[in-house]
């Protein structure tokens, strides 16, 4: 079942006096499985904020469709089991925490006598414990944030909407978010989150989708997209000259007297070891390298390939990696 | 009425009663009423009839001034700091939004002229007039006419921004308080097509004069029955379809 489907989703925009159109989202096809944590990303001006706006009603779309349980999601009954957490959030900084908890349960049409215990709960689950009579308007950032989270879940949502959640946040405020996320998902709970902080998605998410330019360019299980992801393995070695790897089909780097490696198949690590030893050499390691989603985001921002090595290279720098075979997309 | 309307007409009111403004503008609204006193020291004639006549205008001057810079700043300055947005993605209607804002701003101007409504009264029973049922009348008609003005404001801030909000409405309030002599101006146009177009004009704009019985309050006339229910009613029609027009532009906002 999905939780979340947009398809064929366009947005354009008008400026300079209505004359220019700007098409912001070219036909954004993505789904979001029930209970699946779903991390949504692309670069600044991707379209990432405008298609969360579109999913929760507060853009019309220009045309294709967004269904929340397979009915339009831009309806005050689907919003009432979807939590919202917008980018950069401002809340009415003359509020207390607890009194912003409290008016967030009303606009669900939740009395505050039915909230209470849950005000409460939420606001020691975000960490803002001891800070809920305080006004927002002395709120750090990271504390918005927090806050932010709290009112998301205020109506339990079965569907939790985060815009950038990791922005503004300290890095125990980024493992507190990680926790909780992946708490929600023990609950059953299906997470839709953007985010640029590619570290933090890897380390949670189910699926992901990437958007480039207002089109969704990549769409699947983090795994799959890893694992079908060219490797490459790095030799480190070290106690060698370097005119005695010459003979060697590889890239290498030397960094701290050590030199690395990069191999573009498994089948040339045995003639490498076997050449490093018959020089004296010393193996330090052989290690398997297997791409990264940031890898991943980064070849599809310079069009799916990868820029291999030219010349042979004894920097500081890190290893060069091989040229990346085929199309990515 | 719906929680999340009561919701968001109660921070509404919440957000003007925490705001040092709001209680600046009826502290002055009270000093300016009390003064007239003092005016009435200074002037020849009735001294009771100065006391009302000046503390009356201070109270209608203070109270439009709170409605007006309360009212361009609603909506505008919720989707200018984006809070809007917070509300929207909850399950609350454009319509929803709107009306809780109006009913919020209505409900502070309510506790505003009402503060220095109360505040008169005393003022003149220490003074050693007796109550008079024409001054209530008055802080009625006042509030209806304040409830029209908070409508105008709250049209423009669904679309346009505070400074050119302001520009509207004032001018909107002054044509609306010489309204009276409008109807004289157009009995002197003689070209039909002319005629008609001041005649639709005359009934688009908003009449505030009609809320205006200052004077007969003053000099003890007591206003028609019927004409204070035709300003009711006139100003419950008008209120109705600003809001119906807010709306319908609300609904149509992109918040991006």
């Amino acid at each position: 079942m999905k939780a979340l489907e947009i398809k064929g989703l366009k947005k354009s925009f008008r400026s300079n006096f209505l004359i220019r159109k700007y098409d912001i989202l070219k036909g954004i096809d993505l789904d979001v499985e029930q209970g699946e944590i779903y991390g949504f990303l692309g670069p600044n001006g991707a379209g990432k904020t405008t298609t969360i706006k579109c999913v929760m009603g507060l853009l019309a779309v220009n045309a294709g469709e967004i269904l929340f349980d397979g009915q339009p999601a831009a309806t005050p009954a689907a919003r009432r089991r979807i939590g919202f957490l917008p980018e950069n959030p401002y809340f009415y900084d003359y509020l207390s925490a607890r009194e912003f908890l409290f008016f967030s349960a009303s606009l669900f049409n939740i009395s505050a006598a039915a909230v209470k215990d849950k005000v409460e709960i939420l606001i020691h689950r975000v960490g803002l414990s001891g800070h809920e009579d305080l006004k927002l308007r002395k709120f750090s950032k990271g504390m918005i944030q927090r806050l932010g989270l709290a009112q998301a879940l205020i109506n339990d949502p079965d569907l939790l909407i985060l815009d950038e959640p990791f922005s503004g946040l300290d890095p125990i405020g980024r493992k507190d978010l990680r926790t909780l996320i992946l708490s929600l998902r023990e609950q059953g709970k299906t997470i839709f989150f953007s985010s640029h902080i590619l570290q933090d998605m890897e380390l949670m998410v189910d699926r992901v989708g990437i958007i480039l330019d207002g089109a969704i360019r990549r769409q699947g299980k983090l795994s799959e997209l890893i694992s079908r992801s060219t490797q490459y393995y790095e030799v480190v070695c070290d106690h060698i000259a370097e005119k005695q790897l010459a003979h060697i089909q590889a890239n290498f780097a030397c960094r701290d007297g050590q030199f690395i490696l990069t191999l573009a198949s498994d089948a040339d690590i045995n003639q490498a070891v076997e050449s490093i030893i018959h020089n004296n050499g010393r193996i330090v390691a052989v290690n398997p390298v297997k791409m990264t989603l940031e890898d991943i985001f980064f070849s599809e921002m310079t069009g799916g390939v990868f820029q291999a090595p030219t010349s042979r290279s004894n920097g500081t720098g890190g290893p060069h990696r091989p040229a990346k075979t085929g199309d990515s997309r | 009425m719906k929680p999340s309307i009561k919701g968001i007409a109660i921070n509404t009111f919440r957000e003007s009663a925490r705001n040092k403004m709001f209680y600046l503008l009826v502290f002055f609204g009270i000093l300016f009423a009390l003064s007239s006193k003092l005016v009435s020291f200074l002037t020849l004639g009735d001294a009771m009839k100065v006391l009302k006549d000046t503390g009356l205008a201070a109270i209608n001057f203070f109270c439009v001034l709170i409605a007006i810079f309360t009212g361009i700043n609603l909506v505008y300055k919720e989707i200018e700091k984006r809070t809007a947005f917070n509300i929207l993605s909850k399950p609350v209607s454009r319509d929803e939004f709107i009306i809780g804002k109006f009913l919020g701003l209505a409900l502070t101007m309510l506790t505003a002229l009402g503060a220095m409504a109360v505040i008169f009264f005393a003022f003149i029973a220490l003074s050693g007039g007796g109550f008079d049922p024409g001054i209530a009348l008055y802080f009625l008609m006042l509030f209806l006419e304040l409830l029209v003005i908070v409508a105008i404001s709250l049209l423009f801030s669904s679309f346009t921004t505070p400074i050119l909000s302001f520009i509207f409405t004032v001018s909107l309030y002054l044509i609306g308080q010489i309204m009276w002599t409008y109807n004289e101006f157009r009995s002197y146009i003689t070209v039909p097509l002319w005629r008609k177009l001041t005649q639709a004009l005359y009934y688009l704009l908003p009449n505030l004069s009609k809320f205006n019985i200052k004077n007969d309050v003053v000099m003890g006339v007591a206003a028609h029955p019927w004409t204070i229910l035709f300003s009711v009613l006139y100003a419950l029609a008008y209120v109705l379809a600003l809001l119906a027009l807010t709306i319908l532009i609300f609904r149509r906002r992109e918040f991006q």
